[in-house]
């Protein structure tokens, strides 16, 4: 349905989109996950046609972006990174009006707005101005623009960006509730966005894609250690030298030391279920052992991994605390220093 | 051409949904009532002047005369009025980002540009339809020939939609719509004053020169329309003037989708 073939953006001397290639199949919804600055919304205007790009091309549904762009844009509904919104409007006039812009007939536009509204689920405010709606009925709004015209194709610029967990869950929803009746591109800086609705994610840093698969199948990929949690009853100092003692223990890291017990990730060689060994070790020494579990490497530990520079040997990725955490922000300087906890 | 008229409309009622119009509107009437009024005294205190005065001589032709000089002050309420009219068409869509809507839509360039372009025309149809409010009187007390009039009407038109043109333009440069409506007034009146200034450092010597600085003025071109000759020159000048303003506005957008 898209295939991105070796397309590059140069603004003046900055290459923002860096030779990327990449190919989405009808129904994916495919996630593009990079760092501020990455290049997604640069990539994102040149496959809708906004943005001319400075070498190689795209095709969506067969049709070049360049040489056949008015095909392209009758295909596409795009939601640019600001909703692209007249304040002065109803909503229901603003519908009106885009589904004009986009050659819907006039005897279909009515029954195409009534939908669009519905899936978006802005009735109750289809005849408020604009301007005066909240950041996440605005996104909707922009959302219910982009479905106008029933377009083969969906590119979302940052759908989720600005608005609160409550809207967050609710566009996720809507956008997974799309994926049965459009190929999707959807662009984000947050990691478990395209866990949740991506079938396939490409991960771009600096411009170029650094890596493309499955989530599940990125974290296996990208996987380099099996890790181990324990929570141990114990003196610390002594726990992590005799857990690092062991046969096959790559390293040890403990955390909240000063509780009287203690957390701990035990890095263990690849293939290895040390499970057994670490807990007759510690109820050897007398200690208790109050939790042992494996811990699989999280799609946020890959991205991390793989849009800052280099991870020193051994040492573990910062643990995910879950929820909306972003993935750092690598933006124009060397991403060596992204890691932080922002 | 369905999209051209879908933008014209849309425009057309955000200048009645924004306080705009109303605007523009007042301020063009109430002004051009006050100078009709003033023009009006002016002339009768003059002819009954020349009355007591005894002398003879042709009597000047009191509507003609008055009409005459309520259109040249409609030129210099134009250039005010007129960067209110585009200031907003480009740099408004550049601000809210609804650029990138109308780009990546079938609608495209040249057809937002046209449709934009056709709505400030028709707002400046309106206004010079109501301006004739303000010359009926001269048809209620008086039979003056109508048919210089509309010669001057005429004219104006041409002149506002070279200015619109160029506004239009100035509009794509900036997203800020206080930066478009001051850039406009300042081009026009160079515009407006380039053969003062020609007068001024050139002395009234004849050259080339200075007759193409005579040429460039927007405002040369109109005083044939306003004493009701209409020549096809003056016409060409100011459709190739809009015609250039719409050509520089396309190749400004189309640069700004490179540049991004
Ligand atoms: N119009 C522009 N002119 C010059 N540089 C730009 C422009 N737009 C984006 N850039 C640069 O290109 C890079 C990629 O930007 P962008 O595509 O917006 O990234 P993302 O959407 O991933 O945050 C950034 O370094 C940004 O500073
Ligand atoms: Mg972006």
């Amino acid at each position: 349905m898209i295939e991105v073939d070796h397309l590059s953006k140069v603004y003046g001397e900055r290459r923002a989109v860096d030779d990327i290639s990449f190919t989405v199949g009808k129904g994916e919804v495919l996630g593009f996950l990079g760092p501020n600055g990455a290049g997604k919304t640069t990539t994102m205007r040149m496959l809708t046609c906004y943005m001319p790009a400075t070498e190689g091309t795209a095709r969506i549904a067969g049709y070049d972006i360049f040489e056949q762009s008015v095909e392209v844009r009758k295909r596409i509904g795009y939601l640019p990174e600001n909703p692209p919104l007249y304040p002065d409007m109803t909503v229901d006039g603003y519908l009106n009006f885009v589904a004009r812009i986009k050659g819907t007939p006039s005897s279909r536009r009515g029954g195409q707005v009534g939908d669009a509204i519905e899936k978006c689920d802005l009735g109750e405010v289809r005849n408020r101005i604009i301007g005066r709606l909240s950041k996440g009925y605005r996104q909707r709004v922009g959302l219910a623009q982009a479905l106008l015209n029933n377009p083969e194709v969906l590119i979302l610029d940052e759908p989720t960006i600005g608005l609160d967990p409550k809207q967050i869950h609710e566009v996720r929803t809507l956008i997974k509730s799309l994926a049965s009746a459009h190929t999707i591109i959807l662009s984000t800086h947050i990691l478990p966005e395209v866990s949740m609705t991506c079938t396939r994610v490409v991960i771009i840093k600096k411009g170029k894609v650094v890596a493309m698969d499955t989530p599940e199948g990125l974290a296996s990929q990208m996987k380099r250690a099996e890790r181990v949690s324990l929570t141990v009853a114990g003196p610390v100092d002594a726990v992590r030298a005799k857990l690092s003692g062991i046969d096959g223990v790559l390293g040890v890291q403990a955390e909240d030391a000063d509780v009287p017990y203690s957390n701990y990730i035990v890095e263990c060689k690849l293939g290895t279920d040390l499970r057994r060994v670490l807990s007759a070790a510690v109820v050897g020494e007398g200690w208790g052992l109050l939790d042992i579990r494996l811990v699989s490497m999280s799609l946020e530990d890959v991205f991390i991994d793989l849009i800052t520079n280099e991870r020193e040997e051994g040492a573990t990725a910062p643990a995910a605390e879950g929820g909306t955490h972003g993935g750092g922000d690598a933006g124009d300087a060397g991403a060596g220093e992204a890691k932080g906890e922002e | 051409m369905q999209y051209v008229l879908a933008i014209w409309q849309r425009e057309i009622k955000s200048y009645f949904v924004s306080p705009i119009a109303y605007v523009v509107l007042t301020i063009f009437l109430v002004l051009a009532g006050l100078f009709f009024y003033g023009n009006l005294t002016e002339v009768v205190q003059f002819t009954m002047m020349q009355a007591q005065l005894g002398q003879g001589g042709q009597p000047i032709d009191v509507p003609a005369y008055v009409a005459q000089s309520l259109f040249k002050t409609f030129t210099v309420i134009l250039l005010f009025l007129i960067p209110m009219l585009t200031m907003g068409l480009f740099a408004e869509e550049k601000k809210r980002g609804t650029i990138e809507l109308l780009l990546t839509t079938p609608v495209g360039t040249s057809q937002a540009l046209l449709g934009k372009y056709l709505a400030s025309l028709t707002f400046l149809l309106i206004l010079l339809v109501a301006s004739m409010v303000t010359v009926s009187p001269l048809f209620v007390f008086g039979q003056p020939d109508w048919k210089p009039m509309l010669a001057g009407y005429l004219g104006l038109f041409l002149y506002g939609a070279a200015l619109l043109a160029l506004g239009l333009f100035i509009s794509t440069l900036t997203e800020n719509q206080i930066v478009a409506v001051i850039v406009t007034f300042g081009a026009s009146l160079v515009l407006w004053l380039v053969n003062v200034f020609g007068t001024v450092f050139g002395g009234s010597s004849s050259g080339p020169a200075r007759e193409v600085v005579d040429y460039l003025s927007v405002i040369n071109h109109l005083d044939d329309f306003l004493k009701g000759v209409i020549d096809t020159s003056h016409i060409i000048y100011y459709v190739t003037f809009s015609f250039v303003g719409l050509f520089l506005a396309y190749r400004s957008l189309e640069s700004m989708r490179w540049k991004g």
